[in-house]
């Protein structure tokens, strides 16, 4: 085993080994159960920043050998159940390993932000575990080389994240009892049904052409067009639940108010992410015709997305339900990049990608302050932040400011390139959903200032002049501020996540042309 | 190598600045100062030692096959503008120590004014479209910031979120401008697509596209006609800011941007066309609206929606260096108009003229600075508005065509309303007697805020006179046409001289003095009224500025906030509540089912009992009959 391939399985491990181990703790060890978990996410966070390859450099995806346009920079190749021929096949290029890294920085957040705040009546070691538990699904997913293996992961997740809504979510004493259970079974049904299609895509795939290698599959491998149509179509449906793509969106904002702070972050960082990763990966990878041929209804999906999700936020009225909303809009932004089958898009749907994951992360991390501190989310009683709690008040409209897409921090360049990119397609469609999603980035600044205008402007509201305005705490900012230099950096250093996919990107694009 | 200092230093500083607490007073200041003052030290070092314009970059990052490259290009126009910026920022930084010395958010407003500042060098010395929008809409947000900054107001955080979603859906245009223009060059460097412009290899139809579209951000930006709506509320930021805006940042950013674009315009015929009728409709605009307004910083407010019409109309006939020259005289003297302005309004304690009255005794040093400052923007020779005006006059005089006697018709009728206004102003704050208390009592500012509006007043009244003459030639070796393979300029054939007077010199003077003359008249017969009586039943449209403000909000702030309660409602009941129904049904379906097949012995019992008995009853009925 290379050196490489050790920090890629200690990746994966770890968490899964800590999940294991906190679970053990006993009850009176609570505390001491939620730092040993934090100390395996933040050894999975140095595994995974131990993957980067160096001698490859920026564009290193160095077996030029392989024919295939997916070239990871290390791979293990097990075989795992010979009868089924199933493979235990992992592997991290330039475009799943920023993913990687955002997701064990993410884990990591969460699991010290826990440490520092107790999650109430429940134990907060469980918390830690099952937070590892879908960091393992979630690493999973991305490192997967072999359909079967990445569906397994998939669906890994999906019961972990179901317990942290049902179990630590619904903090609101106003919601009606059982909002929160209603909401994770929401989550966990709508996300199955896209399983269920998800696996008989698979399925498709892997029955026709004989094999389940995304490296061998991707470019269309001999696929038939029919076959590569039903594919697309039953994998597409099942990631867009999971992004999620208009109209499939509506287990997002109802999983989102009721979850926990920490199961906020989590959804929205790295678990939407999922789908648009294998929407890349997998969908457009392996059936590269399907893609082509469904890429103007995604264009428009998308889009639709973009525009319905800035208007339901502009008549929001719940803080953590329009955060939710904006992800719906962001995720359009992505999906549109991926729309366009272009380089520009690619890579424009990547960084975005990454960039919503920090951004919403930081975002619902300080939505989660003001709810812990007021105890309402409602945008009618809050007001005046800024006269109680400047440095909290700031951070937010730093977080919003971000979100927005304002040049040099981390969302511009996924949103303006995506638009850039549907208008180098040209034609009269692509050039109509540039400037509609060109439209939508005027109304996610619009939402973000009525936002900040109700949140923090004017006079301190009841409320917030109330009791219970406690000072951050250094936990909290702790888990902030990796996040608050984040969208700067990648604002003004974008080489951090699209040097590395460029070269894969561009094989990707190759391979479907 | 001075080049990226110019945006660099305020922006280290204004990043330092926003980490400051808020009882860090001092500190804030000197960062802000200091930002203001390197950026005018390394500003003045450019201009002095600029011989050749140059350019220097790095690739920044490629996505896709797109170019997006980090560098400077520097020429004189930019080394000019970015001297305004930093005379500005530095006497509104000063400034603002006095002006918002009892305000608890002092250090981060002091950092926001350099984070605005090095946003607007960044915008002026970018070498890349990517690099130059970066600066645009974090100009933008740094609006946002400061005209939000005033608790008192409750119409500042209305204001803030105008200003910035006002140009936030010009730049919509800006950002599909931009990307036409990187798509056909495969880069977003500004020397490539003036290239690839000039060299004629970009498709007719998309170049006209993209000029249109980078006006709607230009409009945005510099508050042109029909998105000039934000310019007059952003008053609700503290004085200083406004000062900021309107002389040296976001305003002139716009019209700067098509200078350094110029090419793009200049090739594009119907671009330009669109652009001398907005200029044209905003002279006009500003200048009326200006008539009527009794906050005196309204009044100044609109006046600069009127000169960047001015500075739009010298661009759309082709006479980049004249709305240059403009740029630079209007930043000059709408500086000292705001600060003295906030100077008056520090001593009134209101901004409303009909408060004031008599403060030239009261306020000599304010007076004879704030006469200087008025008799600049008129255009009385030989202040510094004089030359630039004249020199914009010309230009629109010396082209052929419906631009014209458009332009310089409308131009010229607007030299006369702009003098009746600065007049009006004039008469009515330092003349008569005092109409309120606080205006019997007002006293000269603290040093640091007379200062400030002393030292303007020297650029102000002598820029003009010193740089008109050498301007073109000193200027035009550098502008962008000169950058790239020369091509016909089709249109502009008048000459562009400036600093020459002559006979046609008479007509604008006559027309100043004309309109200064009715407006002292309408004073003199009662110097305790307003002059803007005289407008009668137009007084109302003039004063709201012909309702454009209530049209937009009727025709796109109502319509997008129903549309955005529909597609909310539509998505909770139908969409979600497909997928509810869908649960709700399979839940339904499942325990009719379950009950279906649940029936308990007594009722199967009963019921089996039942049907036996009817149909017993129907046999014996069926025997009987």
């Amino acid at each position: 085993m290379t050196a490489g391939q050790v920090a890629l399985v200690a990746t994966l491990a770890l968490p899964a080994l800590g999940a294991a181990a906190v679970a053990l703790v006993p009850a009176r060890a609570d505390r001491a159960g939620r730092v040993l978990g934090t100390v395996f996410a933040a050894l999975a966070l140095v595994a995974s920043l131990l993957i980067y390859r160096p001698d490859g450099g920026w564009f290193g995806y160095a077996p030029a050998n392989r024919a295939s346009a997916v070239r990871p920079w290390h791979e293990l190749d097990l075989t795992w159940v010979p009868g089924l021929e199933l493979r235990f096949h992992l592997g991290v290029d330039g475009i799943s390993y920023p993913l990687v890294v955002l997701t064990t920085l993410l884990t990591l957040l969460c699991c010290a932000y826990t440490v520092g705040r107790s999650p109430g009546a429940r134990p907060g070691r469980t918390l830690v575990a099952l937070l590892l538990v879908i960091e393992v699904g979630v690493l999973g997913t991305f490192l997967a080389l072999d359909l079967v293996l990445f569906f397994l992961f998939f669906e890994v997740v999906l019961l972990p994240m179901y317990a942290v809504i049902a179990g630590w979510g619904g903090d609101d004493p106003r919601a009606e009892a059982g909002a929160h259970r209603a909401a994770a079974r929401k989550f966990v049904l709508y996300t199955l049904f896209g399983s269920v299609l998800m696996l008989v895509g698979v399925f498709t795939v892997v029955a026709a052409a004989g094999t389940a290698d995304i490296v061998a599959l991707t470019g269309g491998a001999g696929l038939s067009r029919p076959v590569q149509l039903a594919a697309f179509a039953l994998l597409a449906i099942a990631f867009a639940v999971k992004s999620p793509l208009w109209p499939l969106h509506t287990w997002l904002p109802d999983a989102h108010t009721q979850a926990p702070t920490v199961g906020s972050v989590m959804l929205a960082g790295v678990l939407l992410k999922m789908g648009t990763y294998g929407l890349i990966r997998v969908a457009v990878g392996v059936a590269p015709e399907g893609a082509r041929w469904a890429a103007p209804v995604l264009g428009v999906l998308a889009v639709a997305a973009i525009i319905v999700g800035a208007l339901v936020c502009l008549a929001q009225t719940e803080l953590k339900r329009l955060i939710a909303y904006s992800s719906v809009g962001h995720m359009g932004f992505v999906l549109l990049g991926v729309a366009t089958l272009t380089a520009t898009g690619l890579q424009a749907a990547l960084i975005g990608n990454i960039a919503h994951g920090v951004i919403t992360g930081l975002l619902f991390f300080l939505a989660g302050a003001i709810k812990d501190r007021f105890h309402t989310g409602a945008l009618d009683d809050l007001g005046g932040l800024r006269e109680r709690m400047p440095a909290l008040s700031g951070l937010l409209g730093y977080a919003a400011i971000a979100s927005l897409g304002l040049p040099g921090l981390a969302g511009f360049w996924g949103e303006a390139f995506a638009v850039v990119a549907a208008l180098r397609r040209g034609g009269p469609l692509w050039t109509t959903l540039a400037v509609i999603a060109a439209v939508g980035g005027a109304l996610t600044a619009a939402y973000f200032l009525r936002l900040l205008r109700r949140v923090t402007h004017g006079p301190a509201s009841p409320v917030v002049a109330g009791a219970g305005g406690a000072p951050i705490a250094g936990v909290e900012l702790a888990a902030w501020a990796p996040l608050v230099v984040l969208a700067l950096a990648v604002g003004l250093v974008p080489t951090l996540v699209l040097g590395l996919a460029q070269g894969p990107v561009g094989a990707l694009v190759e391979a479907v042309r | 190598m001075l080049g990226p200092l110019l945006p660099a230093v305020p922006f280290g500083l204004a990043l330092v600045g926003l980490l400051l607490p808020l009882r860090a007073r001092r500190a804030a200041a000197a960062l802000g100062i200091t930002g203001a003052a390197a950026a005018l030290l390394i500003a003045v070092l450019l201009a002095l030692r600029l011989d050749t314009a140059f350019e220097s970059s790095v690739e920044w990052i490629s996505i896709g096959d797109l170019q997006v490259t980090f560098g400077v290009r520097i020429d004189r126009p930019a080394a000019l503008v970015a001297l305004a910026v930093g005379v500005v920022a530095l006497a509104v930084q000063v400034y603002s120590v006095a002006y918002l010395s009892e305000d608890d958010r002092y250090p981060p407003y002091a950092a926001q004014v350099g984070l605005f500042t090095a946003a607007m060098l960044l915008v002026v010395v970018a070498g890349d479209l990517i690099m130059l929008l970066v600066g645009w809409e974090v100009m933008g947000i740094c609006s946002y910031l400061l005209i939000g900054h005033d608790r008192r107001l409750p119409e500042a955080p209305r204001a803030a979120v105008k200003a910035f979603l006002v140009t936030r859906v010009g730049d919509v245009g800006f950002l599909l401008g931009i990307g036409l223009l990187g798509i056909a060059a495969g880069s977003f460097r500004i020397a490539d697509v003036l290239a690839v412009v000039g060299a004629g290899e970009i498709d007719g139809a998309a170049l006209t596209a993209a000029g249109l579209l980078l006006l709607v951000g230009v409009a945005g930006k510099s508050a042109l006609f029909p998105l000039h709506t934000w310019l007059p509320d952003a008053m609700a930021g503290p004085t200083p800011i406004s000062a900021l805006i309107h002389a040296a940042t976001m305003v002139a950013a716009g019209v700067y941007v098509v200078t350094r674009l110029d090419l793009v315009f200049l090739v594009a015929d119907p671009a330009r066309a669109v652009l001398a009728v907005l200029a044209a409709v905003t002279i006009l605009l500003g200048g009326l609206a200006a008539m009527a307004q009794d906050d005196i910083k309204r009044v100044l407010a609109w006046s600069t929606v009127s000169q960047i019409g001015y500075m739009a109309a010298a661009l759309a006939v082709g006479a980049a260096d004249v709305a240059l020259f403009h740029l630079i005289t209007h930043a000059a003297f709408k500086a000292l108009l705001f600060l003295a302005a906030g100077s008056v309004i520090h001593a009134v304690g209101t901004n409303s003229m009909a408060e004031m009255g008599g403060l030239r005794r009261r306020m000599p040093v304010t007076f004879w600075c704030m006469t200087i400052g008025l008799g600049a923007l008129i255009g009385l020779p030989p202040l510094a508005g004089f030359w630039s005006k004249e020199a914009v006059l010309t230009a629109a005089a010396g082209t052929q065509g419906w631009t014209q006697w458009l332009l310089y018709g409308v131009g010229l009728l607007t030299v006369a309303v702009t003098a009746w206004y600065a007049t009006r102003l004039w008469l009515r704050t330092f003349f008569g007697a005092p109409r309120s208390t606080p205006a019997e009592h007002a006293h000269e500012p603290p040093a640091a805020m007379a200062v400030p509006v002393l030292l303007l007043a020297v650029p102000s009244a002598l820029v003009g006179l010193v740089i008109a003459r050498g301007f073109v030639e000193w200027v035009t070796p550098h502008t962008a046409r000169d950058w790239s393979a020369p091509v016909a300029e089709p249109g502009f054939t008048g000459v562009r001289e400036m600093g020459h007077v002559d006979a046609s010199t008479l007509v604008p003077i006559t027309a100043l003095v004309l309109g200064a003359v009715a407006a002292w008249l309408l004073w003199r017969r009662e110097p305790a009224g307003d002059p803007a009586r005289a407008l009668g039943p137009l007084r109302p449209a003039f004063a709201r500025a012909f309702w454009l403000d209530e049209l937009q909000h009727a025709l796109v702030v109502r319509p997008v906030r129903a549309l955005a309660r529909l597609v909310r409602r539509v998505d909770e009941t139908v969409v979600d509540g497909a997928v509810e129904q869908t649960g709700r049904g399979t839940v339904g379906l499942g325990g009719a089912l379950a009950a279906l097949h649940r029936a308990g012995l007594p009722r199967a019992a009963t019921a089996v009992a039942t049907v036996a008995l009817l149909i017993g009853l129907a046999a014996a009925l069926g025997v009987l009959t």
